[in-house]
């Protein structure tokens, strides 16, 4: 963690951790590791709105909480960049970290797995493995997500990979 | 095949003259002209051989396998008929794994992949450039079922880390159809691990320790220039989440963990080695011939193949890991009865040669050292290290402790409803 910034350092101390270990076929033990992932990820949000720093929306999509789906959204020059995030929670959850995927920018960088699941070997995987079971969702989007997004998005926008919607319209016009 | 063509262009006749407008039909004629044609040039594939046979004859796609027999190398070929392989990851090792045991006439072959085929693949094995576009598991049994059409083959397009994929995965490991008789309760006889990510190797491992079965693993490094295969019994020796990830383990800093882009190197050599020394100890471990290496490594630079054995982690973080290795203890006294009635055998061919000498003026006999066995076996089983040893890593105690007071602090929580919980996170995205 030492070479996180001390805003990322002072956030992640403040989203609470996790204490059960518990994956989907676990029963009333995933049903309390759900739990804690929702107040996890209540208190980042409510953090991040009180910050003015708002940057995603997050629920579960199905009634197992195995499949999650929402959005998530970058400023870059004043520009908003607002993107599809999905990710199922895998079987050996949380020995295994979330794999998180933007399908809208899929093929565009090669910091990308096939179907738009972004890279996370060397950034965020590492500090899973360490932090297992005491990370969730929250921590994945925090630590895992969040730097991909400050990291990829402005150089896939100058390289013009990624058009803001606005800038899309217009050359659809002309 | 060209019959049945032919049925339908004459059908297309009939059509023609019954409908007013010709063009839709014209089209249709071509297109079927064009696939008569395509299936002219497609070499027949041959008949399914019932019995392999030794006859040494160019015809016979089996004579040179069968020839292991006569040689003495292996006992009865004919068994690699019987069993049942599942291969995880139709990548540049899982793809050549398959069509090796696919030419050594495997009796079935279960794949599974979710990835499809692209000129990137073109630098390894296997795959050709018609295909890109495909499914990997659907181009592997378009160009398996060419190569031998008497191996049974099943594919699987899928994840298997995600819930849905994991049942599918464990059910097609347990379906025995293909040979009922067969004791056990498992539907295959191997498993192996052909993937490239850690998830998708925990994912196997969890499935294998589940339904106790034995399984090998594969890799090579992201520098392509070198690998390993690994044998993995359920309870006796390691499993993957046995020794904790490296960068746990060594206390590495994250961030000299460094890498540019996505892209890991690749070489088809390097992948054909692996998959050669993967299925060369899956067909020993089949077929009981050499020795079936427990870890075998490969590195390329300095062509060295190290070996090793690895034990399970008492500690380990699987709790299925746990029960086979509970298992595996509890049936120590069957092993060591066969074991020693194996040595009663080797003492009475001993025994049966008599004393060396006829006479003992000195009364010199010597010792049986069972005593010294019983001590040997108290002391490993009460998991004391051999002496010189230390442990390299920390004991879980500590960790288990500071679980034990968060879930303390948990049991209020038990309060909470999982609903009002999900309101409250749908009002805020609300917001």
């Amino acid at each position: 963690m030492e070479g996180w910034d001390p805003n990322t350092k002072s956030t992640l101390t403040r989203i609470p951790l996790l204490t059960t270990k518990a994956g989907p076929r676990d029963g009333a033990a995933w049903t309390q590791r759900l739990k804690e992932e929702y107040k996890s990820l209540i208190a980042y949000t409510q953090m991040n709105k009180s910050n003015d720093n708002d940057w995603f929306r997050i629920s579960a999509s199905n009634p197992e909480g195995t499949r999650w789906t929402g959005k998530c959204w970058y400023v870059h020059n004043l520009l908003k960049y607002e993107f599809d995030l999905q990710f199922d929670i895998p079987i050996t959850y949380p020995a295994t970290a979330p794999e998180l995927e933007l399908p809208e920018i899929d093929g565009k960088t090669q910091k990308m797995y096939r179907g738009g699941k972004i890279c996370l070997t060397v950034h965020f995987k590492p500090l899973w493995a360490k932090n297992c079971p005491r990370f969730g969702i929250a921590h994945a989007l925090c630590l895992g997500l969040a730097p991909w997004l400050a990291a990829e998005i402005p150089i896939l926008v100058d390289s013009g990979a990624i058009k803001h919607k606005d800038d899309a319209a217009t050359s659809a016009e002309s | 095949m060209e019959v049945g063509f032919k049925a339908l262009l004459d059908d297309l006749d009939v059509l023609e003259k019954s409908l007013s407008d010709p063009a839709l039909i014209n089209k249709l004629r071509s297109h079927v002209e064009n696939l008569a044609t395509l299936s002219k040039c497609n070499p027949h594939r041959r008949s399914k051989v019932k019995e392999l046979s030794s006859e040494v004859v160019d015809s016979n796609p089996y004579s040179r396998l069968m020839a292991l027999q006569r040689m003495g190398i292996v006992d009865n070929y004919e068994r690699i008929r019987e069993f049942s392989v599942a291969i995880v990851g139709i990548g540049g090792v899982g793809s050549v794994a398959a069509e090796m045991l696919t030419r050594c006439g495997i009796g079935r072959l279960l794949l599974y992949d979710y990835d499809t085929v692209e000129l990137a693949n073109m630098n390894r094995l296997f795959f050709r450039p018609d295909q890109v576009g495909m499914t990997k598991t659907d181009a592997a049994v378009q160009t398996l079922a060419e190569i031998n059409p008497d191996v049974v083959l099943e594919s699987f397009t899928m994840n298997i880390t995600t819930v849905q994929g994991f049942e599918t995965f464990t059910s097609s490991l347990t379906n025995k159809s293909f040979c009922p008789s067969k004791e056990g309760g498992s539907g295959v006889d191997l498993v192996l691990s052909c993937v490239d990510n850690y998830e998708a190797r925990m994912a196997v491992n969890q499935a294998c320790n589940e339904l106790r079965q034995t399984w090998m693993e594969s890799g090579v490094s992201e520098d392509a220039v070198s690998g390993h295969i690994q044998l993995l019994v359920p309870g006796e020796t390691a499993c993957f989440a046995c020794a904790p990830p490296l960068v746990v383990a060594s206390g590495i800093d994250e961030r000299t963990l460094k890498r540019e882009g996505v892209c890991a190197a690749s070489l088809p050599t390097t992948m054909g080695v692996v998959a050669g020394l993967l299925v060369q100890n899956s067909l020993k471990f089949l077929l009981n011939f050499g020795e079936v290496s427990p870890y075998l490594g490969y590195n390329s630079l300095k062509d060295f193949f190290p070996t090793m054995k690895m034990r399970p982690n008492p500690q380990c973080s699987n709790v299925a890991c746990l029960e086979r290795q509970k298992e595996y203890m509890l049936a120590k006294p069957e092993r060591d009865a066969a074991a020693k009635a194996k040595m009663e055998a080797d003492a009475s061919t001993t025994i049966d040669e008599g004393p060396l000498h006829d006479d003992n003026e000195w009364n010199i006999s010597v010792v049986d050292d069972e005593n010294e066995k019983d001590t040997t076996k108290a002391a490993s089983s009460s998991d004391t290290l051999p002496e010189g040893l230390t442990r390299e890593l920390p004991v879980a105690d500590e960790y288990e402790k500071a679980i034990a007071i968060a879930s303390g602090s948990g049991e209020t929580e038990e309060e909470d409803d999982l609903e009002d919980l999900k309101k409250q996170l749908e009002a805020l995205n609300a917001a």
